[in-house]
């Protein structure tokens, strides 16, 4: 084993860390907000909300992420710069960061998972909470607010963190549009030392050390919320 | 220079000049590697799941640390260690004894890295399912006088197939999409086709999306035959409500 570029990479895979989780949390909290009207609309919405809200499920569970992230990346991003002055504006440095792509892909598919769970949870709320809230004189709206949504979010919590864990573990993919992860750090770091499982090592149990701190906060995150059984 | 791009009816034909014959055959190779990987990745999860059962404590402090490890670390990065490890090993073993270092098959070394993925889930899923058999099942196999092979092949394996369907067929959809994932490793499957094709032809959205379309049909498909599949294994089961 061989560890002697360690010390000088430190501060690579500090930022490859730091990427990592932001892709995770922005990912989760982008894709968690799409998922509640995801899954709303196809337990009341509209018909036509109803089938596009499926179909967009059926799309991101159907297909490897891997794929949907080179067509954004790849395909839809090959569409920007046949547009005439893109090159000049403000969003063309956006438009070029392979990491964008990676947090659009990722929250999408977050929201395509995630989406179908929370359609479940709306379900398995009851329907006599639903009537007393009604009959008090709540407003659909804080139907929703005050007793839906907290009961869905309260159902789907024990699940949520294997979702999370899923969704770190789908986080390395963004080293192939660039993006300079803990996964991009460590491909530089063997592009650069020729050295190949020493980093792969390292990364590895750094990704396990997360998915043991985000499994222990949601055990304890699923403690403070009561539940009466 | 500007680069001579053929007219798109031309890409999309087979043949020479087309790409849809190569994705035909990497979705063929797709449709391959996570068969043969899925079958691997079941054997492994029978064995896990009965070694937890039923192994010594070092059995099942070995495999505890396997399901763990495998189902903490992206599968990339288990996909990259097994595949490097696993090829430099095995040509470092053939140098040690005198041979000529060998190229090992694509194919091959996929199945075996998503197989070595899959056992660690399979083997959840089994050991549950098996949990779920009612032990008074078992016990009247043993009071028949039944082999522990007899009461695992006719009363335990059977019964616990409905239980063990549902986390099985989800399994079969994550190693069609996790097969993608030998693109980065470079192969001959779906996503790296699809990719050379769409490098070659510069036409990145027409070629992600053809193959997009061609992953959806075969987890549509695969959804299906699932559906058909638990109905029959459940067909002697009383249903609720």
């Amino acid at each position: 084993m061989n560890w002697e570029w360690l010390p000088h990479y430190i501060p690579l895979l500090i930022h490859g860390l730091y990427l990592t989780l932001v892709l995770l949390v922005s990912s989760v909290v982008i894709g968690g907000i799409m998922a509640v009207p995801i899954g709303l609309v196809q337990v009341t919405g509209p018909w036509p909300l109803k089938v596009l809200a499926k179909a967009f499920c059926t799309f991101i569970r159907g297909t490897p992420l891997l794929i949907q992230l080179w067509l954004l990346y790849y395909g839809v991003g090959s569409l920007f710069p046949g547009i005439p002055g893109i090159r000049d504006s403000f969003l063309w440095p956006i438009l070029r960061e392979g990491f964008y792509y990676a947090v659009l892909a990722f929250s999408l598919s977050f929201a395509g998972y995630e989406g179908e769970v929370m359609r479940g949870a709306f379900l398995g709320v009851p329907r006599g909470e639903l009537e007393a809230a009604r009959a008090i004189g709540m407003s659909p709206w804080k139907v929703l607010t005050r007793v839906w949504l907290p009961r869905a979010v309260r159902l789907v919590l024990p699940t949520l963190a294997g979702e999370i864990v899923g969704q770190l573990k789908s986080t390395p993919l963004a080293f192939t549009v660039t993006v300079m992860d803990l996964m991009g750090a460590r491909a530089k770091i063997s592009s650069d030392t020729y050295i190949m499982y020493e980093p792969l090592i390292l990364i590895a149990v750094i990704y396990m050390i997360l998915t043991f701190f985000i499994t222990r906060a949601f055990n304890y995150l699923e403690r403070l919320v009561p539940q009466r059984r | 220079m500007i680069l001579a791009v053929a007219p798109l009816s031309d890409l999309l034909s087979f043949g020479n000049k087309g790409y849809l014959d190569e994705l035909m055959w990497g979705a063929i190779a797709t449709l391959e590697i996570s068969f043969l990987g899925y079958a691997f990745g079941c054997f492994l999860g029978l064995l896990g799941a009965v070694g937890k059962l039923s192994g010594g404590s070092l059995v099942k402090n070995i495999l505890g640390g396997y399901t763990t490890l495998f189902r903490a670390i992206p599968e990339l990065v288990l996909i990259m260690l097994i595949y490097y490890a696993g090829t430099n090993g095995l040509n470092q073993l053939l140098i040690s004894f005198g041979f000529e270092p060998i190229q090992i098959n694509q194919l091959l070394a996929a199945v075996f890295v998503l197989g070595f993925v899959q056992g660690a889930y399979s083997t959840e899923v089994l050991r549950a399912a098996i949990l779920a058999v009612p032990v008074g099942q078992v016990e009247a196999a043993k009071a028949y006088g039944m082999t522990s092979y007899q009461q695992f092949r006719r009363v335990v394996l059977p019964a616990m197939l409905p239980y063990a369907i549902p986390g099985l067929a989800n399994l079969w959809l994550n190693i069609t999409k996790d097969s993608a994932l030998i693109a980065v490793i470079g192969s001959s499957e779906l996503a790296n086709v699809t990719r050379i094709a769409a490098g070659g032809s510069k036409l990145y959205l027409v070629f992600y999306l053809l193959a997009a379309v061609i992953y959806l049909v075969i987890s549509m498909v695969s959804d299906q035959f699932f559906a058909w599949l638990e109905r029959r294994v459940r067909r002697g089961q009383r249903k609720l409500a």
